[in-house]
């Protein structure tokens, strides 16, 4: 297990990554999802991971997360080699997933959802039962701190909006003690008010102490809070860059594809030259007199 | 263990949340028609008074126990069945699986002259694994549980038959009525015990027990708030760290449990068991899973509700008895009902969850 040697100390930073994945790859039989991943998470860190769908991204998230083993290169926590065989074990060294779409049990209450699989329990034998007074208010106050002001703890996650789940997702996470949290587009699915909501508490995760991966394929909102940012593409890692060797322009350059998006800038405009032209001149003017109309 | 974050509350203008902005309070009354068995509890309520109104024997104590021995018959396996059903999944099987246990105890027993308690040691162990089969196969092939639970309910329907004849030569099992431990067996699984006026069945009694204890298990402890989490979601469940698997293992072999215990009733009752049935019984222990509000979809409903159900299935099956109507009515009211309980279910909860 320990053949592996302890990664050296970040030499950006001075500090040991709490995660770290070497030369990480992933293949589904001849299909090579993933091949080639270098990534260090350290604390107080946020770290973007972009790409488009089919990238990769899911893949390296599963592998982070516990769901999958990589079948190649070395995945660190604290400088020692680990191999998770379940998000369980993958959450017991502080590496904590918010998936977008299974974050929660919709139909459960707020805070059975909390403590879902980390129940807090009173009494002994085979009446250990759960502390439920204790959770509920623990639960309340947790989101409170956070600022989500819930109407009903009782009521249904399925009652909450996509925002207001994916913050109480992060404020569970936060609450169990993790390092490391993996957010797997948080903000796909959100309006700007909800996403704006969500990228705050990315910020004060941060700012708490915790590593943050923060899946995206929207570089706006990933430059609005990343440190690091990686673009995967074809499962390759196609950008690695700090904060300080990058413009959102060209974050967004990279993401979109890049050279492939200037050669299909360069075809759109040769095939339809007078719409784009026409719609650019004339939408300053134009918007007033739809105003009117209503 | 615990870490905070201290962002900022949200700068809203004149400190007013969202909360007492938007949301408006909710009353009591609301808040217990949001209840999931409430549907059943109405239907309840208007099955009584319909036969309180026209079938005068209804209105005796000795006959409303008797409605409570036939709603304690099906309202056993219900409550396991329900429980099931709120962990996501269903069992076609539990009806002849109960019949299968009755027969394994009554042939071992008579065959190698045992002491019944053992044979119904024996049974136990063979509905039990009936039940971890059934769930094993569910999480190996991932097929749906409807799919391998007919298949066992074939094959169990099968060996029922075939086995008992094999070894019996006849559809029925010999009678242990005079072996040792009968009458032990008997005290538990199916006397009489006279409170007041009437004697009520033990197995009424028991029903209100496990349902007692099924209740507080889903509502108070660790593995029912896993059940709720397995039914509503398995991933996100998965995700957190339940053990999927093994929740849903263990519901099918508590449904096996059940199976015994009513199986175990049956046989005690008469000191033999028919071969041919149980057949049909299954979609009686759903009807009455469904109509005291679990979803078929699973992550809810409760186990009150199916008691309840259960409890309208004794009232229309026994009131039709003593209304003095043709018996061959009684399924089409038990279906009208459960057709009825459904539809008033669905839409108290759309109703409930408007904000």
């Amino acid at each position: 297990m320990t053949d592996t040697p302890a990664a050296a100390p970040d030499k950006d930073t001075g500090r040991q990554p709490v995660l770290e994945l070497r030369d990480v790859g992933k293949s589904f039989g001849n299909i090579r999802a993933l091949s080639g991943i270098n990534l260090k998470v350290g604390a107080e860190e946020v770290t973007c991971i972009l790409g488009d769908n089919g990238a990769g991204k899911s893949t390296l998230i599963k592998i982070i997360a516990g769901l999958y083993p990589p079948t190649e290169g070395a995945y660190l926590v604290d400088g020692g080699p680990v191999a998770f065989t379940s998000p369980r074990e993958a959450l017991d060294r502080g590496i904590a997933t918010v998936y977008q779409d299974l974050a929660m049990v919709p139909l459960m209450p707020v805070w059975r959802n909390f403590f879902l699989g980390s129940e807090i329990r009173t009494g002994f034998g085979p009446f250990r039962m759960l502390d439920v007074r204790r959770m509920r208010r623990i639960a309340d106050e947790e989101l409170k701190k956070m600022g989500i002001d819930l109407p009903d703890i009782d009521a249904p996650v399925a009652n909450l909006s996509g925002g207001q789940r994916q913050v109480v997702a992060i404020a569970r996470a936060v609450y169990f003690g993790a390092r490391v949290l993996i957010l797997d587009e948080p903000t796909a699915a959100l309006g700007v008010k909800q996403s704006g909501v969500v990228l705050k508490y990315i910020k004060a995760a941060r700012e708490a102490g915790l590593g943050v991966i923060f899946i995206t394929h929207n570089p706006h909102h990933a430059y609005m809070v990343g440190d690091h940012f990686v673009v995967i593409k074809l499962g390759r890692m196609e950008l690695d860059a700090p904060r300080s060797a990058l413009s959102l322009d060209d974050l967004a350059h990279h993401m979109a594809g890049g050279a492939e998006l200037d050669a299909l800038q360069h075809e759109l405009k040769q095939d339809q030259p007078a719409p784009a032209a026409a719609r650019q001149g004339a939408e300053p003017g134009a918007a007033t007199p739809v105003a009117q109309e209503e | 263990m615990s870490q905070t974050l201290t962002a900022k509350a949200p700068a809203s203008g004149g400190g007013d949340s969202e909360k007492t902005l938007r949301v408006g309070r909710r009353s009591l009354l609301w808040r217990f028609l949001a209840r999931p068995e409430v549907g059943s509890l109405i239907g309840a309520v208007v099955v009584f008074a319909v036969f309180f109104t026209v079938a005068a024997p209804f209105r005796q104590a000795s006959s409303f126990s008797t409605v409570l021995y036939a709603s304690s018959t099906i309202g056993i396996m219900a409550v396991a069945v329900a429980l099931l059903m709120i962990g996501g999944e269903f069992d076609l099987s539990a009806g002849v699986a109960v019949i299968t246990s009755a027969l394994t105890a009554g042939i071992v027993s008579f065959q190698l002259s045992l002491n019944v308690w053992a044979g119904a040691g024996l049974a136990l162990v063979v509905s039990l694994a009936i039940g971890f089969l059934n769930g094993w196969i569910l999480i190996r092939t991932k097929l749906p549980s409807f799919l391998v639970t007919l298949s066992m309910f074939l094959m169990l329907q099968g060996l029922n038959i075939a086995v008992t004849k094999m070894i019996t030569g006849s559809v029925s099992t010999d009678s242990i009525n005079d072996m040792d431990g009968f009458d032990s067996a008997r005290a538990v699984f199916a006397s009489d015990i006279p409170i007041g006026p009437v004697n009520v069945r033990i197995t009424v009694l028991w029903w209100l027990l496990f349902a007692a204890i099924a209740t507080w298990v889903l509502a108070r402890t660790r593995v029912g708030n896993w059940i709720y989490a397995v039914g509503g979601s398995a991933e996100s469940a998965r995700a957190v760290g339940v053990p999927v698997a093994k929740v849903k293992i263990g519901l099918f072999m508590t449904v096996g449990f059940f199976a015994w215990f009513s199986g175990m009733h049956l046989l005690f009752a008469s000191g033999v068991q028919q071969s041919g049935e149980g057949v049909g019984n299954e979609l009686l222990y759903i009807m009455a899973a469904v109509v005291g509000g679990c979803l078929l979809t699973g992550g809810y409903g409760t186990v009150v509700g199916a008691v309840i159900g259960a409890f309208i299935y004794g009232m229309t099956r026994q009131g039709i008895v003593y209304a003095g109507w043709d018996n061959n009515w009684i399924m089409f009211f038990v279906g009208a009902m459960l057709l009825l309980a459904v539809v008033v279910n669905m839409w108290v909860r759309t109703q409930t969850s408007k904000r």
